[in-house]
């Protein structure tokens, strides 16, 4: 059976290089719970979201497969992403001068 | 034959995913709303949410933290397993998400119920007795986790379809857009963890 639409489908990205990204997450978990253990004092939001923000950006580009994907769908993303970052950040700037 | 030559002619794979997408930002809106909301009370009250998260047990997140990475693990790698035709162990891992997810929501049923018995729940007599922060803290512990849990629910449901699907190959080596799908929804809960968990755990 042919299959014209072939283009439309991912290569298969092999279990290895899945499994590496999942011990880098694992690792970038247990230094979020080492950081947070340490006395950072304000830091610790700063290094907590960091860190959460690199695991989301393996989680997406690799998990998700956005890495493979048309730059339509990074463009969105980024659109999105940005969309709620300006949301949150003028709702800080409401409250901080309120 | 017939039906299957239909099928092919009208697909549009990338079309499908990019639906799916466009449903995860919605969900990102969703989210992001009460992730406001979080932001704004922590700023008002820091001493008192830091107080109400040493409340938490850590442990407790961490491990579900690495459960709901590994399900990733596993979703993804099914679609690899069923790209490679090998329909059994991508069946596997799909079942083994399932497992993890079920791991996941005993640990948050210990979890809930522990506190429930500790006299923190939302109203209980407790809890109102507690400065406002703290309130506010436990208000949004309940309601972003349950949310969340809610999510895992429904990504077990949505997952336990696509091994029925992949059984019956309607998932096959060629048709598997429907366990991208499936996986998409799948990682989504798990980026939502990746910041509820030190936003409640981890800022003591």
């Amino acid at each position: 059976m042919s299959q014209p639409e072939e283009h439309q489908q991912h290569q298969a990205i092999s279990y290895g290089r899945y499994i590496l990204i999942w011990f880098g997450l694992i690792a970038l978990t247990g230094a979020t719970v080492t950081f947070a253990g340490m006395n950072l004092g304000r830091w610790i939001i700063i290094t907590a979201l960091s860190i959460a923000s690199i695991k989301s950006m393996l989680v997406l580009n690799i998990f998700m497969h956005l890495k493979f994907e048309d730059r339509i769908f990074r463009i969105f993303v980024v659109v999105a992403v940005a969309t709620l970052l300006i949301f949150i950040s003028l709702t800080f700037f409401d409250y901080a001068f309120h | 034959m017939t039906t299957t030559a239909m099928e092919h002619s009208h697909r549009d794979d990338v079309g499908s995913r990019m639906g799916l997408w466009l449903f995860l930002f919605s969900e990102l809106i969703l989210f992001g709303g009460m992730f406001i909301i979080y932001a704004v009370y922590r700023f008002k009250h820091p001493e008192e949410f830091r107080l109400a998260a040493s409340e938490l047990d850590s442990f407790i997140g961490t491990l579900n933290t690495i459960i709901l990475l590994t399900s990733s693990l596993t979703v993804a790698m099914s679609i690899t397993a069923i790209q490679r035709d090998k329909k059994y162990f991508s069946m596997a891992l799909v079942v083994t998400t399932l497992i993890l997810a079920l791991a996941f929501l005993v640990n948050k049923y210990f979890e809930w119920a522990h506190k429930i018995s500790l006299g923190i729940y939302p109203q209980s007599p407790d809890l109102v007795n507690k400065p406002q922060g703290e309130i506010l803290y436990f208000g949004l512990y309940y309601v972003m986790t349950g949310l969340h849990a809610l999510h895992v629910i429904i990504g077990m449901v949505v997952l336990a379809v696509m091994v029925v699907f992949i059984a019956n190959g309607k998932i096959n080596q060629h048709t598997f857009v429907r366990l991208e799908a499936g996986g998409l929804y799948w990682h989504l809960v798990d980026i939502i963890w990746i910041f509820l968990f030190p936003l409640f755990y981890l800022i003591q």
